[in-house]
């Protein structure tokens, strides 16, 4: 088995700004573009780290999410507050049980997954795991696929509570948990963006490596 | 290093110092969303107020989840389930209440739903059309804390913390009186009614009423109540007069109440005070009359148009009233006569009634009987009158009539009997009657009989007239006619003469003309004498021409 030949392996960096490829040192940490000055790395600096806080924030931000309501809705009818489970239980009861699905998989179901995909990729690069790594990397890459349509809700919402302001007839204003909910979506982009997905090979090229 | 066999021009990068790392900042975001959770997550838990139980009769309009719970239109709280109570009779509502409203559910807090309501009083609950029922709610006094309650069927009318008094009105009927009915002051609504109930023998009706704060100070201690239901209208020397209270309270029914103005304002009635409830203004303000005789006035007219409670009047001044009217037809009496039994209140009479003030009551009567007996043999009688031409209403009148019969007032019987003198209508009607018989005896038959000898005389007088002026036309009138003609034909003929053209005219003409040739003849005849007197006798000469 000849060993994988990877940029960094042969101590190559590209500059990300002005894409000069450059030498790096093997035990240089911090460096900069020798044309346009913009920092180098081989691999993202602190990405496990950030990737962390950023998933934590967003597990945290999970529950208010779901358990505040998303949705203020006062009318001549009274005024309700809704949330996103109450929202799916509604349209369940109402017989859109289509809609209920589809909210439900885009609010719960998604953030959920991606929060548990996201740990679960963290973990197994820390522990430096050879498992599966074409899995995992396809298990990002559908992670990063999948981040832009979760602000299905938030969208709606913001749609509503600007079309939606007759004054006393009827107004729609934001609740707190449209805020948390759309804050676990950016955080968890965030998150995604800030792991490394070269990580997962790095293990695999080493484990190569040692075998040859 | 290993170096890259196809790239050997690759430049170096320019390595940094290594930056010494502290905690990367990153991790403030999670530190920050746990604060922010941990405290949403606090502040939920403290404002979770208590959960109740409230017991309704039935769950109509309400929903578990939906259904509000409101104090003074705040919500409070939220219905969380609704369920059946154990023994099936009726619904148990569970709810949550904020954690401010905490201690306004106490141990006498009241509980009712709130649905559209339409009463005397108004319309209630409109915006319950729309959202729904809701459930109201009213603070209790006590601070005993209670989560387990008993819904009212019907909203309290009076909230608690209003200020004001209730009092107890007494009615004999309810008239339409109801929960709400507006309570008036000088037409201002200033209360209501807030609960009324049958008396336990069902002999009239205790209504409670309830006056608000600034306008309670007005009910006294001699205020009066009545229904101010309808119209009162009144016809007096002054107009047509016609009292109401306002719109809603001559349609839906009121009570209004008012103080007597002559008396000086006494103390405000305390709240509880009992009332009576008086069926119209005037009977609420009609005098209190402690003092009270008996008479019994007996008439020989119809009585017709008159009516137990019509007024005894003194020269205008009424005194009394008719208690009661009754035939009497004891064989005592030779003929049926009308006894009409009178109420008389004589402290309406000052004098009598300064009199009364002095002595006591023993002394008082006799003092009544001596002056009623006094006033007697001046003359002083009933007489009944006619108080409404239209309507032939009687009232009785009591007055002096100088010119009446002697009379006594029999002290001894209960009730005395007033001595009466027929009156008003009555003495017109004899009088009427006498000029009746008065025409009556008029001897209409002869003096037909002579009117009509008189006529026929008149006929023959008449007659003789047509022949004589017959006779004259059939004799008299040729002979004019002939006069006539020749009377015409002589002016015929002295026109004819006198005419321009006429012979006579001409002939005369000719005449004066010769006379005026032989008048010129003599006028030279003259002139020659003159000249030559003697031509008269020598004839002309010519010398003598000039």
């Amino acid at each position: 088995m000849t060993p994988e030949t990877t940029a960094a392996s042969a101590g190559l960096a590209v500059c990300h700004a002005c894409d000069l490829v450059s030498r790096l040192g093997r035990d240089v940490h911090a460096a900069h573009c020798p044309r346009c000055g913009a920092s180098v790395h081989l691999r993202k600096p602190g990405s496990i780290a950030r990737s962390w806080a950023l998933l934590i924030t967003a597990a945290v931000l999970y529950v208010p999410a779901n358990v505040l309501p998303i949705m203020h809705t006062g009318s001549l009818f009274g005024a309700q507050s809704d949330t996103i489970l109450s929202g799916i239980v509604y349209l369940w009861h109402a017989g859109s049980w289509d809609l209920a699905v589809i909210v439900f998989v885009a609010s719960i179901v998604v953030p959920l997954a991606k929060l548990i995909a996201l740990a679960f990729l963290l973990v197994s690069v820390q522990r430096r795991s050879t498992w599966q790594p074409m899995q995992r990397a396809k298990l990002y890459r559908a992670v990063e696929f999948v981040g832009k349509w979760s602000m299905l809700d938030v969208y709606v919402v913001a749609l509503l509570a600007t079309l939606v302001h007759f004054q006393s007839l009827a107004t729609i204003t934001a609740g707190t948990g449209a805020v948390a909910f759309g804050a676990v979506v950016v955080t968890t982009m965030f998150a995604a963006m800030a792991f490394d997905p070269r990580l997962i090979w790095d293990p695999v090229s080493e484990a190569r490596a040692r075998r040859a | 290093m290993p170096e890259s066999p196809g790239l050997p021009d690759v430049p170096e990068a320019v390595a940094e110092p290594p930056r010494r790392h502290s905690l990367p900042l990153v991790w403030l975001l999670p530190v920050i969303a746990i604060a922010v959770g941990g405290w949403l997550a606090v502040r939920a838990i403290l404002e979770h107020g208590p959960t109740i139980t409230i017991t309704f009769r039935s769950a109509e309009g309400l929903e578990a989840g939906k259904t509000k719970i409101r104090f003074k239109e705040v919500e409070i709280g939220t219905v969380t389930a609704i369920t059946l109570s154990s023994d099936r009779t009726g619904v148990v509502v569970t709810a949550d209440i904020a954690k401010s409203a905490e201690n306004l559910i106490v141990e006498d807090t009241r509980f009712w739903v709130v649905r559209p309501r339409i009463t005397g009083g108004g319309i209630s609950g409109i915006g319950t059309l729309l959202s729904g029922a809701y459930i109201g709610m009213d603070d209790g006094d006590s601070t005993t804390a209670r989560r387990s309650f008993i819904g009212l069927e019907a909203p309290p009318v009076l909230t608690a913390g209003l200020p004001g008094s209730e009092y107890k009105l007494r009615a004999d009927s309810l008239g339409s009186i109801t929960f709400g009915t507006p309570v008036y002051f000088r037409r201002l609504e200033v209360g209501e009614v807030i609960a009324y109930d049958l008396d336990e023998d069902g002999s009239g009706f205790n209504v409670r009423v309830f006056v608000n704060a600034p306008y309670d100070r007005f009910v006294r201690r001699n205020t009066r109540f009545w229904q101010a239901s309808g119209i009162d209208v009144a016809l007096s020397a002054s107009g047509l007069q016609v009292n109401t209270e306002s719109f809603s309270a001559m349609l839906l029914g009121g009570i209004a109440f008012g103080t007597p103005p002559d008396a000086a304002p006494p103390q405000p009635a305390d709240a509880g005070t009992p009332f009576t409830l008086f069926d119209t203004r005037a009977a609420a303000f009609k005098r209190e009359d402690t003092v009270e005789q008996r008479y019994v006035a007996v008439f020989r007219e119809s009585v017709r148009g008159l009516e137990v409670g019509a007024p005894v009047d003194f020269r205008g001044i009424i005194i009394g009233e008719v208690s009661a009217i009754e035939v009497d037809f004891s064989p005592g009496r030779k003929e049926v006569v009308m006894a009409v039994e009178l109420r008389v209140f004589p402290r309406r009479l000052r004098r009598l009634a300064r009199e009364a003030k002095e002595k006591d009551a023993e002394t008082t009567e006799t003092d009544i009987h001596t002056q009623i007996d006094r006033m007697v043999a001046a003359g002083f009688r009933a007489q009944l009158r006619t108080g409404n031409l239209i309507t032939g209403q009687l009232y009785v009148a009591l007055d002096f009539f100088p010119k009446a019969a002697k009379a006594q007032v029999d002290w001894n019987k209960s009730p005395p009997e007033l001595p009466t003198i027929s009156g008003g209508l009555q003495e017109l009607q004899t009088t009427l009657t006498s000029i009746a018989t008065k025409l009556d005896k008029i001897p209409y038959d002869k003096i037909s009989d002579d009117l009509r000898q008189s006529l026929q005389s008149l006929d023959r007088m008449l007659g003789g007239v047509d022949t004589l002026v017959r006779r004259l036309d059939a004799e008299l009138t040729p002979e004019v006619k002939a006069t006539l003609a020749e009377a015409r034909r002589t002016i015929a003929s002295a026109e004819r003469t006198l005419a321009a053209d006429s012979p006579m005219q001409q002939e005369t003409r000719e005449a004066l003309r010769e006379i005026a040739r032989a008048a010129a003849s003599l006028r030279a005849l003259t002139d020659l004498l003159e000249r030559q007197p003697g031509a008269l006798i020598r004839g002309k000469t010519e010398e003598a021409l000039p």
